[in-house]
């Protein structure tokens, strides 16, 4: 605590022309966002985050919660391509669990829009990032939920269930229980096995009421009698998920074990080639790949949009405050509010209080 | 200065309350008119009675204004963020039980477990290009168990009332409140359930963290605690 508005504000104008100097075109954006497009990419969850205000003409508002939804935006309907983009301001975010923490604080950003050659742009991005926190000793982290994508789509299972899987990347609890199920370790629920017993069970179920309707039901029980009648996910499937979930340490021995894992798993092959010309185009820039850390489930409890890259700078002597920087990949962000189009995008976040404090 | 005990101002919960005191030989009573919010208090010293709706005692706590108070474990959870730093709960009083609890059309056969919620809720989504609604009026507590539960692809609409007849008026496709026999449930064509509710609700004494006390206070408090054996 103790880093002053003031301060903070001019640290975040520092570091914006830091990366305007870089070759990003400085930008900014409305402090209100509509509510709609953020719920229906975050869902409800975002509320417990996010500030919700009412604008009598405009709807539910939210104060943004982050840059990169309205720089999307933006870029999707009147950016130049290939375009960067910087941008410096506040964030707002409820701390309900945290209270200690600020609910109002700068974020500095550097955003790519580029359909090139996307391993040197990750590298690009991460270097750039690196260069200008160089001076903090921070702890570098990185991961890409790409190759976890990549397993998922490679289980020998039904599409439904990857796709169930994939829905709940993001959700490791829920990720963690639909494994369970669909490889047998926990049983089917009681009251399901007790409906698909029956040969009709809409015959006692009363009055359909409500938007969802009878055929929707029927719909589902026959989803349901699919999934039952499909062979449990062998084990050996699930232990390949879990080998890459544990994959924690250095980008080149991370390269050597996933590896070792996609010869039991070769769908991972493409994921880890890519990670491989990532690492090589972060040598190329002068970043030494075996010292640093990669972590597969980096980025992935984090309520954040990243599918592919992701990375986060850490101040290891200060457990307590969060990631000084964090950024990585979003194309698929860029296809969700894109109408039709789309670019690949890669860019991060430093949060310029945060870093004041760390160099105190 | 007085202690300050905060108690539903009408209803069962108020004659309930001043039941279980008057079982440990605290007198709470009504002063003035039917009308008039005013109370006393006899059997004990140094502790004043505030009439309070059940629903603001929980802020009043939260703010020191009172020094204990009695309502529902739900308010209390729902209305105070990090709830057990304000408020510390000194006896569950054995009345006032109702669990909260997320409720569908009995209709949706395919749909018992929170599992069953979320594949719903995704073909739901995928069919009527919007998020499956959820009616309630206790909007921390039932995000924070979806959450948990890992369900995806809802969104929570506001009900502050008659929450069991947003399902058939289209308005929601689900619901969740506060129940004690579920009857009104059953009467709106609507099952809960079956996973554990979202919390399990008693009337409850809590005392405020954050209220001041003088030392006459201290020994008030002591006396009454000791008499109400909590």
């Amino acid at each position: 605590m103790g880093v002053s508005f003031a301060a903070e504000k001019a640290e975040a104008e520092r570091l914006r022309a830091v990366f305007a100097e870089a070759g990003a075109q400085p930008l900014d954006c409305a402090i209100m966002q509509s509510a709609e497009t953020l719920l229906d990419l975050y869902g409800e969850d975002i509320r417990a985050r996010a500030y919700v205000t009412h604008d009598p003409s405009r709807g539910e508002m939210m104060l943004r919660p982050d840059f990169t939804v309205p720089v999307v935006e933006m870029h999707m309907s009147h950016g130049a391509d290939p375009a960067r983009y910087t941008y410096a301001g506040e964030v707002f975010r409820r701390q309900e669990e945290h209270p200690e923490r600020p609910s109002e604080y700068y974020q500095v950003g550097y955003e790519v829009f580029d359909r090139g050659d996307q391993a040197h742009l990750d590298a690009e991005v991460f270097a750039l990032f690196a260069e200008v926190l160089k001076p903090y000793n921070l702890r570098p982290v990185t991961g890409d939920i790409g190759i976890l994508t990549a397993a998922v789509a490679g289980l020998q299972t039904s599409q439904k269930r990857r796709d169930a899987l994939l829905r709940h990347i993001w959700r490791p609890r829920r990720f963690r229980a639909l494994l369970d199920r669909y490889s047998g370790k926990t049983p089917v629920p009681a009251t399901r096995a007790a409906m698909l017993a029956q040969a009709d069970p809409m015959a006692k179920a009363g009055p359909v009421i409500g938007v969802r309707s009878e055929r929707e039901i029927a719909a589902r029980i026959s989803a349901l009698r699919a999934d039952a009648d499909e062979p449990a996910l062998p084990r050996g499937q699930v232990e390949l998920i879990d080998a890459v979930l544990a994959v924690r340490e250095t980008c080149s021995f991370a390269l050597e074990h996933l590896h070792d894992i996609a010869v039991d798993m070769p769908a991972l092959l493409p994921a880890l080639e890519s990670f491989e010309r990532r690492c090589e185009a972060l040598t190329a820039r002068g970043i030494d790949v075996s010292e640093l850390d990669f972590e597969a489930s980096y980025g992935r409890s984090s309520m954040e949009y990243y599918d592919g890259f992701a990375f986060g700078f850490l101040c290891e002597s200060r457990p307590d405050l969060p990631p000084v920087a964090t950024g990585g990949r979003y194309d698929a962000l860029t296809r969700r509010l894109g109408g039709g189009q789309e670019i690949p995008a890669v860019g991060g976040v430093i949060r310029p209080g945060i870093l004041l404090e760390v160099a105190r | 200065m007085t202690l300050k005990l905060g108690v539903p101002s009408k209803g069962r919960l108020m004659e309930k309350t001043f039941d279980w005191f008057g079982a440990r030989g605290v007198t709470l009573s009504r002063t003035g008119s039917d009308r008039e919010y005013a109370g006393a208090v006899a059997g004990v010293g140094g502790v004043s009675l505030v009439l309070l709706s059940a629903g603001e005692i929980p802020r009043e706590l939260a703010a020191g204004r009172i020094h204990l108070g009695v309502t529902g474990t739900d308010l209390i959870r729902e209305k105070l963020v990090q709830w057990d730093q304000k408020v510390e709960q000194l006896a569950e009083l054995g009345f006032g039980q109702a669990d909260l609890i997320v409720a569908v059309p009995a209709a949706w056969v395919d749909v018992d477990t929170l599992d069953d919620l979320d594949g719903a809720a995704a073909a739901f989504r995928a069919r009527h290009g919007f998020r499956m609604r959820i009616a309630t009026k206790y909007h921390r507590l039932v995000r924070d168990y979806l959450r948990m539960g890992g369900v995806a692809d809802y969104q929570l609409v506001d009900s502050q009332g008659a929450t069991e007849g947003t399902v058939k008026n289209l308005t929601a496709e689900a619901i969740a409140d506060i129940t004690s026999t579920g009857e009104t449930l059953r009467a709106n064509h609507l099952k809960v359930l079956a996973e554990e509710p979202v919390l399990r609700s008693q009337a409850t004494l809590f005392r405020s963290r954050t209220a001041k006390m003088t030392e006459a206070d201290r020994e008030a408090l002591r006396m009454l605690t000791e008499m109400l054996g909590v």
